[in-house]
């Protein structure tokens, strides 16, 4: 089958782009729907994990026979039962080693040890008893600390590569990246004006509302299955198989609701754990999170180090810019370092740019993705940078934006040549929203920024299978965290032809789909939307085959067009058209049951582009901040369910705005975390923001048949900046460290008052 | 309310008094505490009311926020301490917690507790050795400890009668706009004469040292005074110079003074307004 790569950008939509309820509504508003918590089985037990209460620890010994003697104890696990399948793979090993302590304890809350009993009162009685020695070593949080010569080292393994000579001694530095073209000091030279700035981000925690959950049943004869609460439920099947030495095929995993994960959910915690305990138990094993344990052994995105300098002419044409970033990602390999150098600047056209970054290691927690991995801290200071030199240059922001924006045909800094993007016609109309005209109140500033995401495609598998009454099961297994059910109703009524609730969409479970891989990277719309298209139109196919042979002409005499069976043309004979519920009705004398499949390694995910305006509020005398107006505006391709890409794009804002002004993880000088909780680790409130409005463009994506791009990410990468700028612009002062809170705005305050008062 | 200290005191291990549990639960749920004895007093009637006395009002132990903000005369009279305790939590929060609560969880940082001191606030306790009235500022001792010995159990708090042209008011400093921890909590409350001069005030810091503050000398920088800009600026140093702040995760020591001597001005200002001065 030809793929349909052309955009059908004229095309006219029936059902797509509506906005009908999402199938999973009810569900969850009346609380039937089930949640990762909410599964039970007979005979099953507590599952809770001992963590380490230190931030760096040689474990020597764990002793558990005192716990293994308490009534009601049914298994405890430790490093013992997790011998090393994993072959060399070595972010396999990391897993391994992240949900169960081996060798050292890497951060405070890295799990050492776990039980599971009879009830939660004993279990947590068993953990009392299970004595752990520990040889106390010491321990680096800070990432500019942690890349010092002299730091404690986390793994006497890690011997930086990207760098020539690779050094012989090991150090917190996995790895050093480097992206761009051109030369930039030749660059630099040519500049009239060159700002130079260096920046800190904090560690931020995706902060989704459901903490982690599962329910692992083992049974004698090694099959296994695992109800759980993931992004991914392939990736927890294949992943915790590999970990404990099981077939894959012994293993079944489904998918609970999910109540948020933005990232934080494609990867295990307490999944191998809770199967571990189960197989040793032989019985069910219960396994939830508390949110202390979410917040110090989930994985929390980076905290950075970013240097930025950028060059530009007088007449405002950019002539360099030049990046350092440094991100730590916890104990283990893998911050978003990589993404954050790429995506750093593709927002510009330029002729000169290089952007370096080191991955780093530190004690504490394994990061995860979050919305976005890498981008939001880069685009922080860049953005910041890019504003400054605007005024320096005398431009307003979004005109040098405009002047210096990368388009189609722009050599992008991390390597490829765009295509057809979204980045100018955002900034036009920015240009022309009544939110940048409006008049500002005292104390009042003005921000703003651009932002952009790659996208993904990945591996994808949907099976679609038509009903006898005419309606249709849709069976995806790409877990819907942002009402990706509703979308892919939509998108198989529009090419059956039916009503949207004539449809109804399930997340299967790993026994009945191929491999899926992960909800992320924005990938579920476009991915698992074009694999539902395809299965839609292979089952029409079939569709008109059946009618074909109930009115005994040839299939090529027969099309699928507004929802029926039709004779191709005059020549084929004429017969009334028949909808899909009279050829389904008739499928059982026809040749049996009717459905559609499509599987692949979906290509061509568009990249997406997004401005964002906003308006703060300083108390000059406090330092308080108040959001007072928010727009954005980002390019979604093709809206398939507009509420639902508002949706992302608000969301992704809010979350901006928590990691901007008040989120992060703060560490007390004995390397525990001091805020495990939402008291002090402060997200947004209700009452804290306004109402965040939304521009919808519509560029399409040529490598989608309804031109969709991802939205979810590129929301979340814009916000630091447009917020930096308006909080600086509203204080008088540039804000450098994020988050902006109270204490920090005050003190850049009375810094500069002090200055102004020498100056004098 | 005797047979309820009476129980306290029997028990040998440990034993609290649950008067909406907006503390004692989320203790109890994160294991910080593992009660023998818990006595719930939001039975006892005489718990629940609030009265119009001579003295001025008696306000029962367990009487919540959502009930305190629902009474006319105690907002008229003593609008700082009746918005003070309407800040805490959520909705959901203001249908249980109570004042008296507030109080004996011993927080630094409680957000009635400096609108009761500035107020003159008087708490009755029954105890196994009969009853006895002592100043609100008397009960905390330390963060999370109080004055309050095994057996005892506060009754009512007690609010004086208010004079004419007086007012009251309390600020909390918090990061974000509700469902957070005071890192500053200024109260005031001021007496002016018929020329609008201050004849009488009591100023009271929460979050700024281990305990609640009483600032005898923020008061005296307002009394005698038309609270004019020189008056505020007075009080706003007494104020900051009060202040013995930690360094913390929700703020550092010199914002807490600052903001301190901040809050405290425009609270001067609110309750004078309040006064009915100009
Ligand atoms: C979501 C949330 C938000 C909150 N926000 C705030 C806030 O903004 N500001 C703030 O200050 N606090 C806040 N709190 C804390 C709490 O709500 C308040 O301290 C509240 O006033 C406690 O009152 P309570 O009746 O619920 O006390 P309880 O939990 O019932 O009791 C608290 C303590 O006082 C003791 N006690 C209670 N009554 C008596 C009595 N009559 N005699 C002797 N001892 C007694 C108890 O034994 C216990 O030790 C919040 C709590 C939550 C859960």
């Amino acid at each position: 089958m030809p793929l349909d790569s052309t955009p059908q950008d004229k095309r006219a939509f029936k059902v797509v782009g509506t906005r009908p309820l999402r199938p999973d509504g009810i569900d969850k508003v009346t609380g039937r729907a089930k949640f990762g918590a909410d599964a039970t089985a007979p005979g099953m037990l507590v599952g809770r994990i001992l963590r380490s209460p230190h931030a760096h620890a040689r474990i020597k010994k764990i002793d558990t026979a005192k716990a293994e003697r308490l009534p009601g104890v049914k298994a405890i696990v430790t490093r013992a039962d997790f011998p090393d399948h994993t072959n060399g793979d070595a972010a396999l090993f990391d897993i391994l080693y992240n949900i169960m302590a081996r060798e050292k304890a890497l951060y405070e809350g890295h799990a050492v040890a776990a039980v599971a009993a009879v009830d939660a009162h004993t279990a947590r009685e068993a953990l009392k008893l299970i004595k752990v020695d520990y040889e106390v070593l010491p321990h680096v949080t800070d990432v500019d600390e942690a890349m010092k010569p002299n730091a404690p080292v986390l793994h006497n393994t890690i011997l930086t590569d990207g760098v020539e000579p690779k050094p012989r001694k090991p150090s917190n530095i996995v790895r050093r990246y480097e992206f761009g073209h051109g030369d930039v000091e030749a660059g630099f030279r040519r500049a009239d004006i060159v700002v130079e700035r260096t920046f800190k981000t904090e560690a931020t925690h995706q902060g989704y509302i459901e903490p982690h959950a599962c329910l692992a049943n083992v049974g004698p004869d090694g099959q296994g299955e695992l109800w759980v609460c993931t992004q991914g439920h392939f990736m927890v099947r294949d992943t915790c198989a590999r970990l404990l030495g099981m077939d894959i095929s012994k293993l079944r995993v489904t998918a609970s609701e999910i109540g948020g994960g933005f990232g934080g959910k494609t990867t295990v915690f307490i999944e191998p754990v809770a199967l571990a305990l189960s197989r040793k138990a032989n019985r069910p094993v219960k396994v939830v999170m508390s949110r202390d344990e979410v917040f110090k052994a989930s994985g929390p995105t980076a905290s950075t180090s970013i240097d930025v300098k950028i060059g530009v002419t007088k007449d405002g044409r950019i002539t360099a810019a030049d990046a350092t970033l440094r991100y730590q990602g916890g104990a283990f390999a893998g911050s978003p370092v990589e993404f954050g150098a790429m995506s750093a600047f593709a927002c510009y056209d330029l002729e000169n740019v290089r952007a370096i970054g080191y991955d780093v290691v530190t004690n504490r927690p394994k990061q995860a993705a979050y919305r976005a991995p890498g981008a939001p801290m880069a685009a922080f200071a860049v953005e910041s940078v890019i504003e400054e030199l605007a005024h320096k240059v005398g431009m307003a922001g979004i005109d040098f934006r405009i002047k210096n924006a990368a388009h189609e045909g722009t050599k992008s800094s991390y390597g490829p040549t765009y295509g057809p993007i979204g980045l100018l016609p955002t900034l036009e109309r920015a240009k022309q929203h009544p939110h940048f005209k409006a008049p500002l109140g005292p104390n009042q500033g003005r921000g703003m920024a651009c932002g952009f995401w790659f996208n993904f495609g990945g591996q994808t598998c949907v099976s679609l299978n038509v009903n006898s009454d005419g309606t249709v099961a849709l069976s995806v297994g790409t877990p819907d965290i942002g009402g990706s059910r509703a979308s892919m109703c939509l998108m198989a009524a529009e090419e059956l032809g039916i009503p949207y609730d004539k449809v109804r969409a399930i997340v299967a479970d790993t026994s009945s789909l191929g491999y899926n891989d992960v909800t992320d990277g924005s990938r579920v719309t476009f991915a698992t939307g074009m694999a539902t298209i395809h299965a839609a139109r292979d089952a029409t196919r079939k569709l008109c085959a059946r009618a074909a042979q109930i009115w005994g002409i040839p299939e090529e005499a027969v099309t699928w067009e507004k929802g029926h069976a039709r004779p191709a043309g005059p020549n084929a004979g004429n017969f009334p058209p028949m909808s899909l519920a009279e050829v389904a009705a008739q499928a059982g004398a026809t040749g049996g049951p009717i459905a559609g499949h499509y599987e692949y390694s979906a290509d061509g995910a568009g990249v997406s582009f997004a401005t964002h305006i906003c308006d703060a509020e300083v108390d000059p005398e406090t330092g308080a901040t108040r959001i007072v107006r928010y727009t954005v505006l980002q390019d979604a391709g093709k809206a398939v369910h507009p509420s639902y890409v508002e949706g992302q794009f608000q969301g992704g804002a809010v979350q901006g705005i928590g990691w901007a002004l008040n989120e992060e993880y703060i560490y007390g000088k004995d390397g525990r975390l001091q805020n495990a909780g939402f008291l002090d680790y402060r997200i947004p409130v209700c009452s804290d923001l306004p109402m965040i409005d939304t521009v919808i463009l519509e560029i399409p994506n040529p490598g989608h048949p309804y031109g969709v791009r991802g939205v979810g990410e590129t929301s979340i990468v814009p916000p630091l900046a447009a917020i930096a700028n308006a909080v600086s612009a509203a204080a008088g002062v540039r804000l450098t460290s994020l988050p902006m809170s109270p204490p920090r705005i005050l003190a850049a305050l009375e810094q500069q008052n002090a200055k102004r008062i020498a100056a004098e | 309310m005797k047979e309820a200290a009476a129980l306290l005191a029997k028990e040998k291990g440990s034993a609290f008094v649950l008067a909406g549990g907006t503390d004692l639960l989320v203790r109890l749920r994160t294991g910080f505490i593992e009660p023998d004895l818990l006595v719930d007093i939001k039975r006892i009637a005489a718990t629940r009311s609030i009265q119009v006395t001579p003295g001025g009002f008696r306000i029962g132990a367990a009487v919540t926020g959502a009930e305190l903000g629902e009474h006319a005369k105690l907002k008229k009279a003593w609008p700082g301490v009746v918005e003070s305790a309407n800040l805490i939590g959520s909705k959901q929060v203001q249908g249980r917690c109570t004042m008296v609560g507030n109080l004996c969880n011993a927080s630094p940082a409680a957000d009635s507790v400096p609108a009761l001191v500035a107020a003159g606030a008087k708490v009755v306790i029954v105890g196994p050795k009969g009853k006895r009235t002592v100043p609100v500022e008397q009960v905390p001792v330390a963060p999370g400890r109080t004055s309050l010995k095994k057996g005892e159990i506060i009754e009512s708090i007690l609010l004086p009668k208010r004079l004419s042209r007086s007012g009251d008011a309390y600020l909390r400093f918090i990061p974000r706009t509700e469902m957070d921890i005071a890192v500053v909590g200024v109260a005031a409350s001021v007496t002016l004469d018929a020329k609008g001069v201050c004849i009488d005030a009591r100023v009271a810091l929460g979050a700024v040292a281990p305990t609640v503050l009483l600032v005898p000398d923020a008061a005296k920088a307002l009394i005698g005074t038309r609270m004019d800009d020189k008056a505020l600026d007075a009080l706003a140093a007494a104020c900051s110079a009060a202040c013995r702040p930690i360094d913390d995760k929700r703020g550092t020591r010199e914002f807490r003074i600052k903001v301190a001597g901040v809050l405290a001005r425009r609270a001067a200002q609110i309750a004078r307004k309040r006064a009915g001065g100009r």
